[in-house]
């Protein structure tokens, strides 16, 4: 600050602290809730904690059993499954909708609120919602067969090798209009004298946005992937609300593991081993975007 | 936003538009119909869902679903209806958004125009808090809330929300700020203007905007929140947890009407709050995307 060196009275130096002052309550904060408990779960990953947290330091041990899970397993599988559909359908639905809300729609100021409302939703409405629209007995099977195409099937909640896809589709109604207002904002932001000169060219309307469109909107991609990648890698309310973890053990994913290995089978520090793994995997997908974003602003 | 008056380049002709409000039109219906399935069946009577059709509007209309949600479902041991789970929400959501935003407000304004040594690495700290999985966390966070002798409590909640809130409040009002002329507050600072006199008078004026998303956000994310509210909330659960008990109790006839009566009244406040201001609601989600 170019004033610092303007006075030594007492007031001016009270003026240096007070930022610094005011600062402190948050860094405090941060630095005991957020990083030291980071750090504290970590320890206790390489303890012996069960029941209670205990302090004495057993190596690997806990990583070592985690790995040989089989529950575990079926989680990692589980997200590994999830994520890609999830990210993969939220985009091309996001994308999709964007361009074709871009093309001057009559009433894009009612489509657009409606795509995205289910963003302001909790994921616990969303997935009791789902959970009876999906129901065999009750639902979407039920009613198709009420309005006459009687050999219609739709029991996927209930089947083991299928109710992972239930949670995609859930998840995606919550997310994909989010999506679309991300490619939107994208899509507004492009100078449309560029689209013009390439239409003079002779551009198809396909190969325009093939060739120049999509390949601009590549910062849009990014943020969407980095954001439908670290909601998949935390999402727990929408199991919990949509099917429990099951049926069995069929939808468990380590968001559901953590908790339920910590709280509820006494193995704290497996699942302290499990929340560790789950910080490493959002913070290799976010520390080199929140690092490029932060050099480009400064 | 502002490029309505744009025309755009690319022309569609008449059988390609057909298609285009075709889909956009099946879009529609497909994120509207678990609403209308919600709001449709909590107007009737159980006997309608059970041996009738979901997708069908009601054919006796009855508000006696949403009575029964509001006060008088059994949630655990207890018939009292989520009402004092949703006043549990209201006490613990109100005195968080406050405290985040004013402390984020703060932090943002150190941040920007007061800038020291070090502080991108504070600031760089925050914003990676904001997007760790709460797993981490949950462990030490239980035993230290029950060492503070918060564990199961209101206050407890509220700490854990504003701890966890504070670097989304944060990100934004340091983006706002950022954009705001640092001169005008160097000559207020020359004018023998404090810290306090600057950010009250110069500050805050200009500040109305970013208040709203924050307020949105930390709102909605707060309202909206099962893992802290499951995990801290003892007897005093917020709405979600409260509905989600509601709806997977194993006991008696599932009473799917008081369900979806229930899980509207746990997403009214968001709603009203997307619908009323939905604008500052989408800045918000995009901001929290760090792109702005």
């Amino acid at each position: 600050m170019a004033y610092q060196s303007t006075g030594v009275d007492f007031r001016t130096r009270l003026q240096d602290w007070i930022p610094k002052l005011v600062l402190s309550p948050s860094l405090a904060a941060m630095l005991i809730f957020v990083y030291g408990f980071i750090f504290f779960t970590v320890y206790l990953s390489f303890s012996s904690s069960k029941m209670l947290p205990s302090y004495d330091l057993i190596g690997f041990e806990n990583y070592a059993k985690l790995w040989d899970l089989s529950a575990w397993w079926v989680a990692v599988v589980n997200l590994m499954i999830f994520a890609s559909l999830y990210i993969i359908i939220c985009t091309a639905i996001g994308l999709t909708l964007a361009i074709l809300l871009d093309q001057k729609i009559r009433g894009e100021g009612v489509l657009r609120p409606i795509y995205l409302y289910p963003m302001a939703l909790s994921f616990i409405v969303t997935g009791t919602a789902w959970k009876w629209i999906m129901d065999p007995g009750i639902g979407i099977e039920n009613s198709m067969h009420l309005w006459g195409w009687t050999s219609f099937q739709f029991s996927w909640i209930k089947d083991r090798d299928m109710a992972i896809y239930t949670v995609v589709i859930a998840a995606v109604w919550q997310t994909s209009g989010f999506v679309m207002a991300m490619f939107l904002a994208g899509l507004r932001g492009i100078d449309n004298e560029i689209l013009k000169a390439a239409q003079i060219d002779g551009a198809s309307n396909f190969s325009l946005y093939r060739r120049i469109v999509i390949p601009m909107l590549r910062p849009a991609f990014l943020s969407a992937f980095v954001i439908l990648a670290h909601l998949a890698v935390k999402s727990y309310d929408l199991i919990i609300a949509l099917t429990g973890g099951g049926p069995g053990r069929a939808t468990e994913l380590p968001a559901t593991f953590m908790y339920s290995y910590t709280f509820t089978r006494n193995s704290m520090g497996i699942g302290a081993a499990s929340a560790v793994i789950m910080l490493m995997t959002i913070a290799a997908i976010m520390t080199p975007y929140l690092y490029a974003e932060l050099k480009e602003k400064s | 936003m502002a490029s309505v008056e744009q025309d755009t380049a690319v022309r569609t002709g008449g059988i390609s538009r057909v298609f285009i409000y075709g889909i956009l039109l099946i879009f529609m219906l497909f994120y509207m119909m678990p609403l209308f399935v919600m709001v449709a069946n909590s107007l009737k009577p159980l006997h309608e869902i059970t041996g009738g059709n979901m997708m069908a509007l009601p054919q006796v209309w009855t508000l006696e679903p949403w009575r029964q949600a509001w006060s008088a479902a059994q949630i655990g041991v207890e018939p009292t209806g989520l009402k004092p789970y949703f006043l549990n929400s209201i006490f613990m959501v109100v005195p968080a958004v406050v405290i985040s935003t004013i402390l984020g407000a703060l932090n943002g304004y150190v941040l920007t125009k007061w800038s020291f040594r070090g502080d991108k690495i504070i600031f760089g700290l925050l914003l990676f808090s904001c997007f760790i999985p709460f797993q981490i966390v949950l462990i030490p966070m239980a035993t230290v809330l029950g060492k503070l002798g918060l564990a199961g409590s209101i206050p407890g909640l509220v700490l854990v929300h504003v701890v966890y809130g504070i670097g989304f409040s944060t990100l934004y009002f340091r983006n706002y700020y950022a954009s705001f002329p640092t001169e005008l507050v160097r000559a207020a600072m020359i004018d023998g203007a404090g810290f306090f006199r600057i950010f009250w008078r110069i500050m805050l004026p200009v500040s109305g905007p970013i208040i709203v998303v924050t307020v949105i956000w930390q709102f909605t994310n707060i309202w909206n929140d099962f893992l802290f509210g499951a995990s801290f909330g003892g007897r005093n659960q917020p709405m979600t947890v409260a509905l989600n008990n509601l709806v997977q109790s194993s006991t008696g006839v599932k009473e799917y009407n008081v369900h979806f009566a229930g899980a509207i009244l746990a997403a009214l406040p968001t709603l009203i709050v997307y619908i009323v201001a939905g604008r500052f609601f989408v800045r918000g989600l995009m901001a929290g995307s760090v792109k702005g």
